[in-house]
């Protein structure tokens, strides 16, 4: 009953040309095995801010989507800084973006919020100087 | 209206059309990617003047039926060949943001 298929990606830090691919493979994949567009897009936008988050934060990571029956899981870890003020950077607005970063659009500070809104849980462990793992659900 | 016929009535610039039938059934304008991730809709036509390769990923996960690249902004050969290779259709204007969307909202 709690049959799992996993996939895993490892994410690139600093190749901001294929930043999102990991993303956009997963939705093919759900779209293959027949999710509906609804819980897709909820799926693939909240990882992708996640996704973008590792390359643009932490110097890359690894992703891990555990697709059950009922729910998707979707698990970000990283070995970058670290967020120090969690809270704070949930914010909407909040953002340390370079100014390199933010001429490409990012850094609006809505990443978090979005990966929070599209999801049906979140939680952030982070550890400043050690690195930061988010854990997604999206209920099917 | 599809995709290609907002690009005829409007005389819009087609820099890649790999998908023409896609219904249009509103309009979103934002440059800040993660506000498009998070506000558009599936089926928008999404107003920007940003033309890095970002936009072709945010495209293919947000779903607008289009992007259309407003102040007649290009986009570079690599961001046109991924374009092409998922399925993203680019029209493009030379009219600033607010009088191209002005037009579109008329017409949709
Ligand atoms: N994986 C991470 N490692 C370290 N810091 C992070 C990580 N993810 C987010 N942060 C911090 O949290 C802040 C807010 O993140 P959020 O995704 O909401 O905004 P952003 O990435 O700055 O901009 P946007 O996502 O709108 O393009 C970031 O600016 C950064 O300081
Ligand atoms: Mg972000």
């Amino acid at each position: 009953m709690s049959e799992c298929v996993n996939f895993h990606f490892d994410i690139d830090g600093d190749n901001f040309t294929s930043a999102g691919e990991a993303s956009v493979r997963i939705k093919k994949h759900l779209r293959d095995m027949g999710f509906s567009p609804e819980t897709i897009r909820r799926v693939s936008v909240a990882m992708y801010e996640g996704e973008i988050n590792m390359v643009i934060h932490a110097d890359g990571g690894s992703a891990d989507v555990n697709v059950y029956v009922d729910r998707i899981e979707i698990i970000l870890a990283d070995s970058g800084p670290g967020i120090s003020n969690i809270e704070l950077a949930m914010q909407e607005g909040y953002s340390t973006a370079p100014d390199n970063i933010r001429s490409l659009g990012f850094g609006a500070g809505m990443g978090l919020p979005n990966m929070k809104r599209y999801t049906d849980s979140m939680k952030i462990e982070s550890e400043v100087g050690k690195g930061t793992t988010i854990y997604m659900t999206v209920n099917v | 209206m599809t995709v290609k016929q907002l690009a005829d009535s409007l005389s819009l610039k087609v820099i890649c059309m790999p998908d023409g039938d896609r219904e249009v059934t509103g309009g979103y304008a934002g440059d800040l990617l993660s506000w498009v991730m998070g506000r558009a809709n599936s089926g928008d036509a999404w107003i920007t003047i940003m033309s890095n390769v970002n936009i072709v990923a945010v495209a293919t996960l947000a779903d607008p039926s289009c992007i259309v690249l407003s102040e007649g902004v290009g986009i570079d050969a690599e961001v046109l060949e991924k374009a092409k290779s998922v399925g993203v259709n680019i029209l493009g204007s030379d009219e600033d943001t607010f009088a191209l969307c002005a037009r579109i909202a008329a017409v949709l």
